[in-house]
């Protein structure tokens, strides 16, 4: 498992998420703190590329063996890409939460949404 | 659970499980340890290739003395007491008058005169007043112990050589069976059973005695195992959990415990029992593999060709087998090993198959 980080070059979201935000495509995931406190994720199938999804939203489950969670959307938009690795390897998401573990793309379809989204150091403040 | 945080009894290895990092979560009134660091998938295998520690002091014991403590607990258990050996052990269910389940229960016999049950967490209070009202017309006396002892329950297949090393070989009793012994000069019972389908022996000792022997277990190549991976152990072997595969609102016959049941002793239930066996229980309940991706859950509904025709009890994803498995009452037509059907996981209807217990057995 990863170490406890919260990298700078990403927002926050307080349900544990986070986004990376490249022109108007957004990456999402969730944060070391979710997936800490999950524990070890077992289960993920990403939603449907064209699938539309709106900002504090839940866009698909997370299964740990205890139990199941929510996936909450940092931003809105239309899921253009999703990481498909995940449904053989789940794992990944405690292995590497902000990078192999990234869950899905999305074309933004409200970029000024961001605004609202945390630095890092306001996100750890709310840990 | 209406557990409030600040009302949580704690175990006298509390401090233990702290200091090696456990996550604690209420359980049945008691702040409980989840897991280790090592996590649910690591413990599960440590259990299944080594040795694992519990601490299940949260169960409760219930002390039945007296020239008629046998016929007593014939009475009142489900199993045939009569053939519990002093130094034996057995498996029961505790039944209301039409059959419910108010516990399951391992029921230990120290002397002719003497037996232990242990109790689940959550029912102790309930099993206990049971007992004392049950115990009128008896010529017995019923103790409440649950407070004299901490249980240690060590799994696995190096168990008995752990044990070994504590109390010398041949420390360990035999499946079923019971032994007083010491742990240098505390006295403790030491149990052929345990809740994993591994072998291994559950230890019963005075509260204050239990912090050493839990460190000395773990130096002789213990480890600390949290209540999820005792679950995915208990569920891979299809034990029952109190709860959710059992309750007042299903009887042994449909729970599959027929085994356990003695029917001609004339228990309370026995009666309401004969009438289910004979007219076959309504639903049964069915050990079930997922197959293809998912993993089910307590209430997931099981549907066979769009008809609701059960539901699900208990479920998880099995770390040896890394398949969703689960238990299910279905509609006793279904039951049979080899049944297709789906199970309801949050709105998606997942092909599951019944199958044989256990789910997972030894290579």
């Amino acid at each position: 498992m990863a170490d406890e980080h919260y990298p700078e070059d990403l927002i926050y979201h307080p349900e544990h998420d986070w986004a990376k935000v490249e022109g108007d495509v957004a990456t999402f995931g969730i944060t070391w703190f979710a997936q800490d406190a999950l524990g070890e994720v077992v289960f993920f199938e990403p939603p449907a590329v064209g699938t539309v999804v709106t900002k504090d939203a839940s866009y698909a489950e997370i299964e740990s063996v205890k139990a199941v969670s929510e996936v909450v959307a940092p931003l809105s938009g239309e899921i253009v890409e999703v990481n498909d690795a995940l449904e053989s390897a789940p794992e990944t998401i405690n292995d590497d939460p902000y990078g192999a573990g990234w869950m899905v793309k999305i074309k933004l379809s409200d970029p000024s949404e961001a605004a609202s989204l945390l630095d890092p150091a306001a996100y750890k403040a709310l840990l | 659970m209406t557990d409030s945080t600040e009302n949580l009894r704690r175990t006298s290895l509390y401090e233990l499980h702290k200091k090696a990092g456990a996550k604690l979560v209420p359980f049945a009134g008691w702040e409980m340890p989840v897991q280790y660091p090592d996590g649910i998938r690591a413990e599960h295998q440590q259990v299944r290739s080594h040795a694992g520690i519990f601490d299940v002091s949260h169960m409760g014991e219930i002390e039945t003395t007296g020239p008629q403590a046998e016929e007593f607990l014939q009475h009142i258990l489900s199993n045939d007491v009569s053939r519990i050996a002093v130094g034996g052990a057995q498996y029961s269910a505790l039944c209301q008058e039409d059959g419910g389940v108010i516990d399951d229960l391992f029921t230990y016999r120290l002397g002719p005169q003497r037996y232990l049950t242990v109790t689940n967490a959550s029912n102790h209070e309930i099993d206990f007043k049971w007992f004392t009202q049950q115990a009128g017309g008896f010529d017995v006396d019923v103790v409440d112990r649950a407070n004299e002892y901490a249980m240690i329950a060590l799994q696995g297949p190096d168990a008995r050589r752990i044990l070994g090393e504590l109390l010398g070989n041949g420390a360990a009793p035999a499946r079923m069976t019971i032994v007083e012994s010491h742990f240098g000069d505390h006295p403790a019972l030491i149990c052929g059973t345990g809740y994993t389908g591994e072998d291994g022996v559950e230890i019963l000792v005075a509260p204050a005695d239990a912090p050493a022997i839990w460190e000395d277990l773990i130096i002789a190549g213990a480890k600390p195992i949290g209540l999820a991976a005792r679950d995915t152990l208990r569920l891979e072997v299809c034990f029952h959990l109190y709860g959710n595969d059992l309750s007042l609102d299903r009887d042994p016959i449909s729970a599959g415990l027929e085994w356990a049941c003695a029917l001609d002793t004339g228990f309370i239930g026995a009666d309401a029992l004969k009438k289910i066996k004979e007219a076959g229980p309504k639903q049964k309940l069915t050990p079930f593999t997922i197959v293809g991706p998912g993993i089910p859950r307590q209430d997931n509904p099981v549907f066979l060709g769009g008809t609701e025709i059960g539901i699900v009890t208990s479920g998880t994803l099995s770390p040896s087998l890394d398949n969703g498995i689960g238990m299910a009452y279905v509609d006793a037509e279904f039951a049979k090993p080899g049944t297709d059907f789906e199970i309801d996981i949050r709105g998606k209807l997942r092909p599951a198959q019944a199958r044989k217990k256990p789910l997972y057995a030894k290579q």
